[in-house]
């Protein structure tokens, strides 16, 4: 009797011990294979162009002209990819400097105000949803550089500001981690000598801060390069290069937004279209890559 | 001959390349305290926390050797840890009480196995609370939470936990090192009651607890057992120099 | 120019910019907020949009939205416990455990339109779901795992090792461990960080333009059939939400009051986000309080 009432409990709990391992591995063998056939078909389909439907490397990475309803069919994708490199880089740029001092600012200025005040403002910045954000680019920004610029203020400059603030959270926050996390016996030892407080952050924080402060930067580039419908809104969409900041243009992902739908499954636009989203992926894996690097120097 | 609980055959201990517990070869007998005195370092917490398999938490360790409960080697791949570990109380240098009531600590291991009627955990729970001489405290507030209570008393509702579950031993790791001097004497109070019943082994750094409490003792220094024997007969006359010196205070 | 001036320089410099950032958060919230709220009314929330009339509401997508986060959550949440649970206790340090990391790191960084794409491929074609909530919680799923398993990673790591072995040692299993003991007190982490991440999929709309639709049907909120082609409750019906409206009046609006709807929309999107952070900010207070309650 008690015996069996033994055995009977062995089984219990190595039937439920087994319950949790197979669940849990159920989970992230399902999450891997999700990331692996995500690569896998929007892959396939990217190169479907070059293989199916016979468009050369050097047209679409080279062609400056899109045409795809043209006598012949033009499918130049350099004037998104140009669209896509510069809107970002020019947002990184922008938002850096600010998000450098904000976290300047809250780590080693007035850590008070800048947890009161500037905390919150920078987290509510990151719930803000990307149409949100594009709304207010079309209703402010465009007008008032419309107003300011000749054009029609839609373009490279009114793209790069909606974005410079969508990735401001992004990038004060792992600046403000970083900076929180250096040891203070390196501050003070610069303070020991006498340097002001500008000479201990330039000469002494910030050079040794920099590379998790560069893994900020491409992160929020990273987010820029691939966000889509902030972008379209305020991009203007005509898909070609502009000859300024505020010249309507394109980038990958406006151009596939606006595209996708109104392509046939199969045909050659659309799978150049899926080569568009590849570009994307492989873009993403490079800023990946690159985190990846500087969070290896940071951690030397 | 006394009846032996609990013995290691050649045990050791690997963390890596690191070897931190050196052929250890003891007997523990029952209804007994021994302890397990050394430097800090030594190696006796590791040796205690391979008693009930705890190192297989730690990734990288490696243990061989013997150590045999009843007929059954337990440190075999094939050992049901979770059987294994009802029959091993154990206890920590800090109070580690569930965060959850005073009742529902003690009455959570015994459900757990089985235990399912009412009437009977409370039985259990006072049971294990009167044995872990916390009855008359908590009485009246077994529904608060376990936080609520001193560091002594949280170290006893510990322990109580671990009785509940019946375990036929009971490993503490400095279980008083943690507390104050009044609650560090109810705990040694408590130890000299709960060996009327258990296989207790105790690892403490403080000599005079060791010397107070204690049946047997065993000194390690650098991973292995220098000496072992009757705690009375150690801490008068010990037969190695290097105990003499431990024992005396001039070193660790 | 002497130190001490380049100090002062440098100093009035970072708090200009740091100022810049709050009146930009200010700027933003009180144009949406101004331009959005007096536009929000009962029947703003209520009623159904109209193309080409001014006066439409919202009601329909304000309820796919909050649906669609509903569906997205049911499949999230266990997917997400399950696998940070797995990376955090059972994933042995190695190759392999580095690789899943590394992986589900690349995932999280996709664009969301990519991640819309493949639902479009995989979820509204292969698997025929459709132009659909599910499709669309499907991919929000995809887009959202891998937070939530860092968001789960981050609870289980909170827990003190003592908690874990305490309750081992009672002999308790570790699957019974992880329930009862480590995932009570890793909830306040779990959960804060859920509800911020719900926040995300509310306001999500590049991932559900191809996944979820751009239309919706004539909905009958009399009828509550989940089987039915017009009831609201129906998983398998196209859906456009709140997000992907506000997107859709922008750029192709007919109604004459397009810019008034876009606004109160977005405000209504925005204050709901702002109920999600303030949601996460007191239950993780109130749990907090609870858990370390010494009473």
């Amino acid at each position: 009797m008690a015996q069996s009432r033994e055995k009977r409990k062995i089984k219990q709990h190595i039937i439920e011990e087994w319950t949790g391992k197979v669940f849990t591995s159920l989970c992230i063998v399902l999450l891997v294979v999700t990331i692996f056939s995500l690569v896998y078909f929007v892959a396939t389909k990217g190169f479907s162009s070059f293989i199916k439907d016979g468009i050369s490397f050097g047209e679409i990475f080279g062609g400056t002209k899109w045409k795809p309803d043209g006598e012949p069919p033009l499918f130049g994708a350099l004037p998104f990819i140009i669209g896509s490199f510069s809107t970002s880089i020019l947002a990184a740029l922008i938002s850096a400097p600010l998000s450098i001092c904000a976290a300047l600012f809250m780590v080693e200025i007035m850590p008070k105000v800048g947890r009161k005040f500037l905390q919150p403002a920078i987290e509510l910045l990151a719930g803000i949803p990307s149409v949100v954000y594009g709304f207010v680019g079309l209703s402010v920004i465009v007008p008032l550089y419309r107003d300011i610029f000749p054009g029609q203020g839609l373009g490279i400059a009114a793209g790069a500001s909606v974005l410079s603030v969508m990735i401001l959270p992004t990038m004060t926050s792992i600046a403000t981690d970083a900076l929180a996390a250096l040891p203070p016996g390196l501050k003070e030892g610069s303070y020991a000598l006498g340097a002001t407080r500008w000479q201990t952050l330039a000469r002494t924080v910030i050079p040794t801060t920099l590379p998790a402060l560069m893994t900020g930067v491409v992160l929020g580039m990273a987010r820029a390069f691939g966000e889509a419908l902030a972008v379209q809104m305020v991009i203007g969409n005509a898909p070609h290069i502009p000859h300024s900041l505020f010249e309507s243009t394109s980038t990958l992902t406006s151009a596939i937004t606006l595209s996708m739908g109104n392509t046939v499954m199969g045909s050659t636009q659309n799978n150049v279209l899926w080569t568009l989203a590849l570009i994307l992926m492989l873009m993403t894996f490079v800023f990946v890559f690159i985190v990846r690097w500087l969070e290896r120097r940071a951690n030397r | 001959m006394q009846n032996i609980e609990l013995a290691t055959k050649d045990l050791s201990v690997f963390y890596g390349e690191k070897q931190a517990v050196k052929e250890i070869s003891l007997d523990f007998a029952a209804r007994q305290v021994t302890a397990l005195i050394g430097p800090s370092g030594c190696g006796k917490s590791t040796f205690l926390r391979s008693l009930n398999r705890m190192n297989d938490l730690i990734d990288g360790a490696q243990i061989t050797g013997e150590i045999w409960i009843g007929d059954e080697n337990i440190n075999d791949p094939k050992t049901d840890v979770v059987l294994l570990r009802q029959k091993i109380g154990m206890v920590w240098q800090r109070p580690n009480p569930f965060h959850k009531s005073i009742y529902e600590n003690i009455a959570f291991g015994p459900r757990y196995h089985g235990i399912r009627d009412k009437k009977k955990l409370d039985q259990i729970v006072e049971e294990s609370l009167i044995k872990a001489a916390l009855w008359e405290e908590t009485k009246d507030r077994l529904n608060r939470s376990a936080l609520s209570l001193s560091g002594g008393q949280q170290q006893r509702l510990c322990i109580a936990r671990s009785i509940a579950v019946s375990p036929s031993i009971i490993l503490m790791d400095e279980p008083a090192s943690a507390l104050d001097p009044v609650s560090s004497a109810k705990i040694e109070e408590l130890i000299a009651e709960l060996k009327r019943e258990y296989c207790i082994i105790i690892v403490t750094h403080n000599m005079h607890q060791a010397a107070r409490v204690s049946e047997k003792t065993a000194f390690f220094l650098m991973g292995e057992l220098v000496e072992y024997g009757d705690t009375s007969k150690m801490f008068t006359n010990p037969s190695d120099k290097r105990t003499d010196d431990y024992i005396s205070g001039r070193f660790g | 120019m002497s130190a001490k001036t380049a100090d002062k320089i440098a100093t009035a410099v970072i708090i200009f910019f740091a100022g810049i950032i709050i009146l930009i958060m200010a700027g933003l919230l009180g144009f949406i907020l101004v331009r959005g709220v007096g536009h929000i009314s009962f029947d703003f929330l209520t009623s159904a949009p109209q193309t080409i009339k001014a006066g439409g509401g919202i009601g329909p997508q304000l309820f796919n939205s909050l649906f669609l986060l509903v569906l997205t959550m049911i499949i999230t949440i266990p997917l997400g416990l399950g696998a940070g649970i797995y990376m955090s206790e059972y994933a042995k340090p190695g190759k392999v455990t580095d690789f899943i990391r590394l992986i589900v790191e690349v995932l999280s960084s996709f664009p969301s339109i990519v991640v819309g794409l493949f639902g479009l491929l995989v979820f509204v074609n292969v698997f025929g779901f459709g132009f659909s909530l599910f499709s669309g919680a499907l991919a929000l799923t995809v887009f959202n795992l891998p937070l939530m398993v860092r968001i789960t990673e981050q609870g289980m790591a909170s827990v003190p090792q003592a908690q874990k072995e305490a309750s081992l040692a009672l002999g308790l299993s570790k699957w019974k461990t992880i329930k009862s003991i480590m995932l009570p007190i890793a909830l306040p982490i779990i959960l804060t960080g859920t509800i911020l991440a719900a926040g995300r999929v509310f306001g999500e709309a590049a991932a559900l333009l191809f996944t979820a639709g751009m239309s919706s049907p004539r909905l009958d909120f009399s009828d509550w059939n989940p089987l039915s082609p017009m009831s609201p409750l129906n998983p398998f019906r196209p859906a456009e939400t709140l997000a992907v409206h506000i997107w859709k009046i922008n750029s192709e609006g007919l109604a004459p009051d397009a810019p008034e709807i876009a606004a109160g929309a977005s405000a209504v999107l925005i204050l709901t986000v702002l109920l999600f952070n303030l949601l996460a900010r007191w239950v993780g207070r109130l749990l907090h309080k609870k858990f370390t309650a010494t009473k």
